[in-house]
C-alpha cells in the first residue's frame, strides 16, 4: 500500500509540464491534487516513472466565464469551485451535484479537471460535463485542441486524451434550463451506485447517468408521462449494460435508474 | 522547475504546529509515513491507505486533508497541524478534546486523531454548525466503535463552548 518509486517533477511554468510529459510520455502522470491518482499509486495500479505535479502553475488555477461557458482550469480544487459565488447562478447542476463528489477532507485538494482526468463511472463530475455537453481543453507541448465531453469518454476510466497531452481546462456551458440531480450511494460521498441528473431540454429532458455503464451515459427524451415515460426509462436502463458487483446487483441499478430517473424527468418538466 | 530524482532524499519544509520544520523525503514517500517516522509525530493515524477511512486527516493550509493521499513533497512550505497542536499543554485536553471524553466519543480511539482534525478545522470556519453539518463533516470518517451519535454529542457541545469563549472574550 505504498507506491512504486518515481521522480516528481514541481513545475513552475506549463512548458516545463508539457516538456516533461513530451519526454516521458506513457510513463508520466500528471498529479494535481491526487485524490484519485494518489489512491492508484497506493494500490499500485498505477506506476507512472514521473509524476509532474501542476499545482504550482497559478494560471491554471482560475475560473472564469468566457462567452456562454464557464472554463475551469485544472488547478481549481473542487472545494474552490463550490465556494465560487456564481456557481448557483451560473451552473446549477454543478451546484447540486459537487457536494456529492468525495467528502469535505477530498474536495479541499481534489480538483474538477483531476477527476475528469480520472473518468471514474461513478464519479459525479465526469457525469456534469456529459450531462452539460461541456468540452475539454487539451494541450501538448505544440499545440491545443478541444474534446466534446460525448467524444472525451472512451471506456471505465479511460480517456482519448493522448499521452503527451495535459488537460488544460474544462468548459461547462452555462444553462438557465431547469436541472436536478440525486444520487444513491451508501455513504453520502462515497461512489454512486447510481447517480442521475436531468436538464430540461428545448423540447424534453436530458437524462444522464453515471455509476451503471463503463462511463457516464445520456439520453435525450422527449416529453413523455406515464407508461411511454416508464418504457422509455426502462429501455435506457436496460442499454446501460448494468453489471453486478459487490456494492449492488445489476438489477438494483437498473431499478434505481427507472425510479431516480422518473423522479427527476418528473422534476424538471413540471 | 525542479526534478526530485526518485532514489533520492529531497528536502521538505513546512510549518508544523505554528513551529518551522524539515525532514528529508523520497518522491515516494507518504506524508503519513514521513510525519510518523521522519519527524517522529505519530499522533496522525494509518488507516486504509486510499483516502476512504479519514484516520489520517490533517490539517494543510488551513483545509482538512487526507495525509494518506499526499505525497511528503508536494507539501513544501505548506503550513501543518495535527492532533498533537489541540491540547493547550502536556497533560490538559483542549475543548474538542475534553467534549470527546465527557460525550464518550472514542472507544478504540484509532479513528479520533482524524475526526478531531476535520472537527477543528471545521469548527474554526463555521462557529455554530447544526447537526446536519457536523454530520456531513462526519461522512468522510469510519468509526466502528462509537455509532458517530457521541460524536456528534461532542462536536456540537464543543461548539456551544467555544462560542460561549468567544463571546466572553468580545465582551471584554
Amino acid at each position: 500500500m505504498k507506491p512504486a518509486a518515481f521522480d516528481y517533477v514541481r513545475a513552475e511554468h506549463l512548458d516545463e509540464a508539457l516538456d516533461a510529459l513530451k519526454k516521458d510520455g506513457g510513463d508520466a502522470r500528471i498529479i494535481a491534487g491526487g485524490q484519485s491518482l494518489m489512491a492508484m499509486l497506493n494500490m499500485r495500479l498505477a506506476r507512472p516513472k514521473t509524476l509532474i505535479d501542476i499545482m504550482r502553475l497559478k494560471d491554471l488555477a482560475r475560473i472564469e466565464r468566457k462567452g456562454s461557458s464557464i472554463m475551469i482550469g485544472a488547478g481549481v480544487r473542487q472545494a474552490a469551485l463550490l465556494a465560487w459565488p456564481d456557481l448557483r447562478a451560473s451552473l446549477p447542476l454543478v451546484a447540486l451535484a459537487l457536494p456529492w463528489t468525495g467528502h469535505v477532507q477530498t474536495r479541499s485538494r481534489g480538483t474538477v479537471c483531476g477527476s475528469i482526468a480520472h473518468a471514474d463511472p461513478s464519479a459525479e463530475l465526469p457525469l456534469m460535463l456529459q450531462a452539460l455537453g461541456g468540452e475539454v481543453h487539451l494541450r501538448n507541448a505544440k499545440k491545443r485542441r478541444r474534446v466534446a465531453a460525448k467524444e472525451f469518454f472512451a471506456g471505465m476510466m479511460a480517456t482519448t486524451r493522448a499521452d503527451d497531452e495535459l488537460i488544460e481546462a474544462v468548459s461547462l456551458p452555462v444553462i438557465e434550463k431547469r436541472c436536478a440531480f440525486r444520487e444513491v450511494a451508501r455513504r453520502h460521498g462515497d461512489f454512486a451506485i447510481v447517480a442521475c441528473a436531468a436538464v430540461a431540454t428545448d423540447n424534453g429532458v436530458r437524462l444522464a447517468v453515471g455509476g451503471v455503464a463503463d462511463m457516464p451515459a445520456i439520453r435525450d427524451l422527449p416529453r413523455l408521462e406515464g407508461s411511454a415515460l416508464d418504457d422509455a426509462l426502462n429501455a435506457f436502463a436496460y442499454e446501460l449494460d448494468a453489471r453486478d458487483d459487490v456494492h449492488a446487483t445489476a438489477r438494483y441499478r437498473r431499478d434505481l435508474v427507472r425510479m431516480i430517473g422518473r423522479d427527476l424527468v418528473r422534476e424538471v418538466l413540471q | 522547475m525542479s526534478r526530485l530524482q526518485a532514489k533520492h532524499r529531497h528536502d521538505v519544509r513546512f510549518t508544523l504546529n505554528g513551529k518551522p520544520c524539515a525532514g528529508e523525503a523520497e518522491p515516494r514517500l507518504l506524508l503519513t509515513d514521513f510525519l510518523r517516522h521522519r519527524i517522529g509525530v505519530t499522533g496522525t493515524h494509518v488507516g486504509c491507505e486510499h483516502g476512504v477511512c479519514g484516520a489520517c486527516t490533517i490539517d494543510i493550509d488551513g483545509q482538512p486533508a487526507r495525509a494518506c493521499l499526499t505525497l511528503a513533497v508536494q507539501i513544501d512550505g505548506c503550513e501543518l497541524r495535527t492532533v498533537e497542536s489541540l491540547a493547550p499543554a502536556a497533560g490538559r485536553l483542549g475543548v474538542l478534546q475534553a467534549a470527546f471524553k465527557r460525550n464518550h466519543a472514542l472507544q478504540c480511539g484509532f479513528c479520533t486523531a482524524g475526526i478531531l482534525m476535520s472537527l477543528d478545522t471545521f469548527l474554526r470556519e463555521h462557529p455554530q454548525p447544526d447537526e446536519e453539518k457536523i454530520r456531513d463533516v462526519l461522512s468522510g470518517h469510519l468509526c466502528r466503535c462509537t455509532g458517530y451519535a457521541p460524536i456528534v454529542r461532542a462536536a456540537l457541545e464543543a461548539a456551544a463552548e467555544l462560542a460561549d469563549q468567544n463571546r466572553e472574550k468580545t465582551d471584554a
